[in-house]
């Protein structure tokens, strides 16, 4: 088991993911810096990503797009925002237009990913996703629906477990 | 009155711990606005404008139970916002997955 912890707040749209790699903070930080490897993991099997712009020096945009079952290319960037090489990467995820350049109709979420040493050439990455609105998370979650569908049932928090037994 | 889900309504107005409190004791559905603002330390206008954020985005209705109104929590709202951070997180996990075989994969080539 990878994924060692996960904090959800629906009152405030964020969602905190902890996980564990047999590997060092370079290595991990490796999936991210190379967008070879990065386009073998951002995506689903199903919405695989394309990186055509990638560097992640703080002030930098990101740009990518998916290839969905029907065709459909979804395009997407990232603003650098903090880059600290292993350790810690910040960036602002949004859509793009088809020429690549940012679509302001649409919402963007904050990401915020930190990499530290465990022991012996083990890491661990925390991920903390920051949505501006429920619409912001609808449109990621589009993009991945197949993987969201088979999501495990229960997780229901106190308020709901409170609500099933009032 | 069925009001329809409107997301950004819904988490505007959880986004407030008072409002946040108003839902979990509505959970029962036995309390009316003046004992509700009873818990609270601000006035009944204050309360009863907290409530109509939530009816507006239909975390909360109002109910009338003979000649008493109760306000009540609708947790079909409560459940889709739960829903959709579920499957992000479901997202997240696969992920992570992959980034994991490819850890794995990376070392098996470098022995």
């Amino acid at each position: 088991m990878t994924v060692t912890a996960v904090h959800k707040d629906p009152a405030a749209l964020t969602m905190t993911l902890v996980a564990e790699f047999d590997a060092p903070p370079e290595r991990v930080w490796e999936l991210w810096a190379d967008p070879r490897q990065l386009e073998r993991w951002w995506g689903p099997p199903t919405y695989p990503a394309t990186f055509t712009r990638h560097d992640l020096a703080p002030g930098s945009r990101v740009e990518y797009h998916m290839t969905g079952p029907s065709g459909d290319q979804p395009r997407g960037y990232w603003d650098v925002v903090e880059a600290d090489p292993p350790r810690r990467l910040v960036f602002i995820d949004g859509f793009a237009n088809d020429d690549g350049t940012p679509n302001d109709a649409f919402p963007r979420n904050e990401g915020r990913v930190t990499i530290e040493p465990i022991h012996a050439g083990r890491s661990r990455m925390s991920i903390e996703s920051r949505f501006p609105s429920i619409e912001a998370m609808e449109q990621v979650l589009a993009m991945g629906m197949e993987e969201g569908l088979t999501q495990a049932v229960g997780q229901i928090d106190a308020i709901l477990a409170e609500g099933a037994a009032a | 009155m069925q009001t329809a889900f409107e997301p950004d309504l819904v988490f505007a107005a959880l986004a407030d711990a008072t409002r946040r409190d108003i839902v979990l004791r509505a959970l029962g559905g036995r309390e009316g606005v003046v004992e509700l603002a009873s818990h609270y330390p601000m006035s009944f206008a204050a309360v009863q404008k907290h409530v109509a954020v939530l009816e507006r985005a239909g975390l909360v209705t109002k109910t009338r139970i003979g000649r008493r109104k109760v306000v009540r929590t609708e947790i079909e709202a409560l459940r889709h916002a739960r829903g959709l951070l579920d499957q992000y997180e479901a997202l997240w996990r696969g992920r992570i997955d992959r980034m994991t075989d490819l850890i794995a994969a990376s070392r098996g080539t470098r022995t």
